[in-house]
C-alpha cells in the first residue's frame, strides 16, 4: 500500500521536473512581477530571467509607457548616466554591454572636481589613466539594449502601457500579491519588485516610512559642442559654484554632456535664454573667478606647501576644462532634484529597488549605480534562495537584501547629501574647512581609494 | 491494557542494561515527546514563532544536504546548476514535523516522502504543502520509522533526520531503521545536539528562557555525542563523511557553520555497498 502511494507520487513528479511553477493554472499568475520598466526595472527583469537558477520562473515586467522604439541616431540623447565598473560588469554578464559597445559609450579615465571659491581640487583616477573609472552612456541606449535582450527571453513577459492602479500586498503568509492596472487587468505573483521610481506605487502600498526632501534645485541637461576638437575627451569635470554644481561628462572628442544643478529660478531663466546666451552663461560659470577670501586663500596655500614638502600629490590644476562653443539644438531640459530614502526596502513578498527605495542628488553620478547595485544583490540572494529550495517571498532572504543594500546605500547617500549642503554655501569657515578637506583628501591616497571603492559598488 | 504494557516496558528499560534495551523496546517513538510536539502543532508555520530557529536552520541544512548529494555524485550532472538539482532523487524525511525541511527539498526537485509519528503534524504539513501547487512531488505519511522501513527496504537515495534523533527512544535502532531504507551508496544526513555542558546550558536553559524552543522540547539524557552517533552509523554499515558544528546567533536569527561541535552538529554518512 505504502509503496503504491510512493510510486504514484514519484511518477507524478517526473512530469513536473521542468514545468515547476510555470504550470500554475492561472495564466495571470507570475512568480515575479517587476513593476516599472525603466533602466532599473528592465535590467532587473533581464538579470533575473537570465539567472540559470531562476530560469524556470515566470516573470512579468509592467511598464507604464508605450512600447520602446528608440533607435540610436547620430545625435546624442541629452540624458546620460555615468556607470561605474561594477555596473559594466553586470551589463557584460546579462548581454547589454555588447549592444552598448556596438553603438557608443565614452570611458572616463579621470574625474576632476574643484571648488570655485578656493580653487582647491580633487581628482579621481585609477592607475594613471590606464583603467576607466566610469562610462558615460545614454539612458535611451541602456533601454535600447535591455529591449533587445528582453525580447529573446522565453520566461519574461513584458506588458507596456501598464499603469498600476493598486497593489494588494500579502497580509497572511501564503496569500498572493495582486497588482491591479488602470485598464482593469489584474495579475498575481509570489514576489513583487517595485522599480517604479521616485513616486513608487509599490512603496505607497507597502506603507513604509519615507524620508525625503526637495533640494529646491533643478538639474539642467544639454549636449554641448566643445570649442576645440580635443584629441582625448576622457575627463569628467565638476565645478562647485555657490549656486550649485556644473558637471561636464565626455561623450566623444567633440561633445560633452552637461548636468547643471542650480536653483529653480536660475534654471528657469537658463532654459529661456537663446542658445548663444546660454553658452555664454555656461562658459562664465565654468571659468568665472570668484573673489577669494583671504583667510581661505592663505590657508589653502599654506596647506599646499606643507603637502608639497611631504611629497604628497600636489594641489595644482594640471588640466583645464574644455570651453564650450555651442549647444545641440533643443537638447536643453530640466528636472527637479531631491533626496529620498525608504526606511524599509522590503515586506513579505515585496522589495523596492532603485529610485523607489532611494533618491540622491546627481552630483556624484551615483543614483543609478546604487540601483544597479541593488539588482546585483537581489539577483544573488534570490538565486541562493531558489537553489536552497526556499520560496522567493521568504522574509529572511528579503531581509538579507535590505540589510546588504542599506549598509551600502545609506552612507553613500548621506555623503552625497552632505557634499551637496557643504558646497551650496559661501560662509567663510565652511569654505575654509571644505577646501582644506578637499586638499587633504586629494593628498591622502588611501582615503581616495576608499571613496573610489565605495563608489564602484 | 496497552498503556500498562507500555508502562511495564518503561520500567524494564530502566532496569535493563543498555545493550538489552533495544530488545525490550517495541518502538522508537517516545509518547511524551509526541504529545509535546502535538501541543505546539498549531503555530508550526507561523514565521514569527518558536519555529523561527528551525526555519532559519534551513539556510544551513538544505545546502548541506544538496551539496552532500552533489559531492557523493548522486546528483545528475544535467541538473546540478539548475533550480532542481535533486531531480530524480528519492528522499525520506524522518520526523518531518510540519514539513519545514521536506518542502524545500521537494522544491529542489527531490521526490520527497516525509514521515512523522504525529497525526496532527502530518495533517498540518499536508495542508501547508497543499497551498503550494508546485509541490506535487511531496508525500506525507503518519508512520514510525520501523514500520516504514520494513516495507521500503533500500528505496531511498537519501534519508534525512534533522533534529529528530534527540527525541526518539532507542537511538541506535532508529539509525539502523533509517539506514535500512537507504540504497547502497545512499546518504544519511542527521542534525542533532551534542551531550555537553554547553549544550545543556544553551539548548535547554537559554533556548527555553529566550523562547527559542518551547519548554520541555529537549531532554539532556537524549542528547548524543558525535562519536557515539558515528559508532551507531558504523554499526549500521555507514561511513561518516563529515561532522560539522552549527552555531545559532539568536540576535540575528542566523545559523552558521563552526568547527566546534559542542552544541549542535550535522553529520553526513554514506551507506557502504556490501
Amino acid at each position: 500500500m505504502l509503496n503504491a502511494v510512493l510510486r504514484k507520487s514519484f511518477s507524478k513528479s517526473a512530469c513536473r521536473r521542468f514545468a515547476s511553477s510555470t504550470s500554475l493554472s492561472s495564466e495571470n499568475h507570475y512568480d515575479i512581477i517587476v513593476a516599472g520598466g525603466g533602466m532599473v526595472g528592465s535590467t532587473l527583469a533581464c538579470t533575473l530571467s537570465k539567472n540559470p537558477i531562476l530560469s524556470n520562473r515566470k516573470i512579468l515586467l509592467l511598464e507604464a509607457s508605450k512600447e520602446f522604439n528608440w533607435k540610436p541616431t547620430e545625435k546624442y540623447s541629452n540624458r546620460v548616466v555615468a556607470l561605474n565598473p561594477n555596473t559594466r560588469k553586470l551589463f557584460e554578464k546579462i548581454g547589454f554591454w555588447k549592444h552598448i559597445e556596438n553603438v557608443r559609450y565614452s570611458p572616463v579615465c579621470k574625474i576632476q572636481a574643484w571648488d570655485a571659491l578656493s580653487e582647491s581640487m580633487i581628482s579621481f583616477d585609477s592607475n594613471n589613466h590606464v583603467d576607466e573609472v566610469a562610462y558615460i552612456v545614454e539612458n535611451s541606449l541602456i533601454l535600447y539594449a535591455a529591449n533587445i535582450e528582453n525580447q529573446s527571453l522565453h520566461n519574461l513577459n513584458i506588458i507596456n502601457d501598464a499603469k498600476i492602479k493598486s497593489c494588494n500586498l500579502a497580509i497572511h503568509e501564503d496569500e498572493e500579491i495582486q497588482v491591479e492596472l488602470e485598464n482593469g487587468a489584474s495579475y498575481t505573483c509570489e514576489l513583487l519588485l517595485g522599480c517604479d521610481g521616485v513616486n513608487s506605487k509599490v512603496r505607497e502600498a507597502m506603507g513604509v516610512q519615507y524620508v525625503g526632501w526637495n533640494y529646491k534645485q533643478m538639474g539642467l541637461v544639454a549636449t554641448l559642442n566643445l570649442s576645440e576638437d580635443t584629441e582625448e575627451n576622457r575627463i569628467a569635470w565638476q565645478r562647485y559654484i555657490p549656486t550649485g554644481t556644473i558637471a561636464l561628462l565626455p561623450l566623444n572628442t567633440k561633445q560633452s554632456s552637461l548636468v547643471w544643478c542650480n536653483t529653480n529660478e536660475n534654471i528657469k531663466q537658463l532654459l529661456k535664454l537663446s542658445p548663444e546666451q546660454f553658452v555664454d552663461e555656461l562658459n562664465s560659470a565654468l571659468w568665472k573667478q570668484y573673489e577669494k577670501n583671504d583667510i581661505v586663500n592663505q590657508a589653502t596655500k599654506c596647506l599646499g606647501s606643507i603637502l608639497k614638502t611631504l611629497d604628497a600629490p600636489a594641489n595644482i590644476m594640471q588640466q583645464l576644462p574644455p570651453s564650450i562653443c555651442s549647444i545641440e539644438e533643443s537638447s536643453r531640459a530640466a528636472f527637479p532634484l531631491g533626496f529620498g530614502h525608504a526606511a524599509n526596502y522590503i515586506r513579505k513578498g515585496v522589495a523596492l529597488v532603485g529610485d523607489a527605495a532611494h533618491r540622491v542628488h546627481p552630483l556624484g553620478g551615483q543614483g543609478v549605480n546604487l540601483g544597479f547595485g541593488d539588482i546585483c544583490s537581489l539577483d544573488e540572494i534570490l538565486g541562493n534562495a531558489a537553489y536552497s529550495g526556499r520560496k522567493l517571498n521568504n522574509l529572511l532572504d528579503l531581509r538579507k537584501y535590505e540589510t546588504a543594500r542599506q549598509r551600502h546605500n545609506v552612507p553613500t547617500m548621506l555623503a552625497l547629501d552632505g557634499l551637496q549642503k557643504l558646497y551650496t554655501t559661501d560662509f567663510t569657515p565652511v569654505v575654509l574647512l571644505r577646501s582644506l578637506g578637499l586638499q587633504l583628501t586629494h593628498a591622502l591616497t588611501p582615503v581616495k581609494r576608499a571613496i573610489i571603492e565605495q563608489a564602484s559598488h | 491494557m496497552l498503556k500498562t504494557v507500555e508502562k511495564l516496558i518503561i520500567k524494564w528499560k530502566s532496569i535493563l542494561p543498555n545493550s538489552l534495551r533495544s530488545l525490550a523496546t517495541t518502538t522508537t517513538i517516545d509518547e511524551r515527546e509526541l504529545k509535546n510536539f502535538e501541543k505546539h502543532s498549531e503555530s508550526w508555520w507561523d514565521q514569527s514563532n518558536e519555529g523561527n530557529a528551525l526555519h532559519s536552520m534551513n539556510f544551513l541544512r538544505v545546502p548541506f544536504i544538496r551539496d552532500g548529494l552533489i559531492d557523493t555524485c548522486l546528483v545528475n550532472e544535467k541538473y546540478r546548476d539548475t533550480a532542481v538539482p535533486l531531480t530524480g532523487l528519492k528522499i525520506l524525511d524522518v520526523g518531518c514535523g510540519g514539513g519545514y525541511l521536506s518542502e524545500p527539498l521537494a522544491r529542489l526537485g527531490g521526490e520527497v516522502v516525509g514521515i512523522d509519528a504525529s497525526n496532527n503534524l502530518v495533517t498540518i504539513a499536508r495542508e501547508h504543502a497543499g497551498k503550494d501547487k508546485t509541490l506535487n512531488n511531496l508525500t506525507y505519511m503518519v508512520s514510525s520509522i520501523e514500520d516504514f522501513s520494513s516495507k521500503n527496504l533500500e528505496i531511498f537515495d537519501a534519508v534525512v533526520a534533522s533534529e529528530v534523533i534527540e527525541h526518539v527512544n532507542d537511538q541506535s535502532r532508529f539509525v539502523n531503521e533509517c539506514v535500512k531504507c537507504l540504497k547502497p551508496d545512499g546518504s544519511i544526513f542527521l542534525t542533532t545536539i551534542n551531550k555537553t555542558f554547553l549544550s545543556k546550558l544553551f539548548a535547554i536553559c537559554v533556548a527555553e528562557t529566550m523562547g527559542i524552543v518551547p519548554v520541555g522540547t529537549h531532554e539532556y539524557d537524549k542528547f548524543i555525542e558525535p562519536h557515539i552517533l558515528q559508532r551507531m552509523l558504523e554499526d549500521s554499515n555507514c561511513c561518516t563523511r563529515i561532522i560539522h558544528g552549527m552555531f545559532y546567533n539568536y540576535l540575528t536569527n542566523n545559523w552558521s557553520w563552526v568547527s566546534d561541535t559542542s552544541i549542535c552538529y550535522a553529520t553526513h554518512a554514506v551507506k557502504v555497498s556490501s
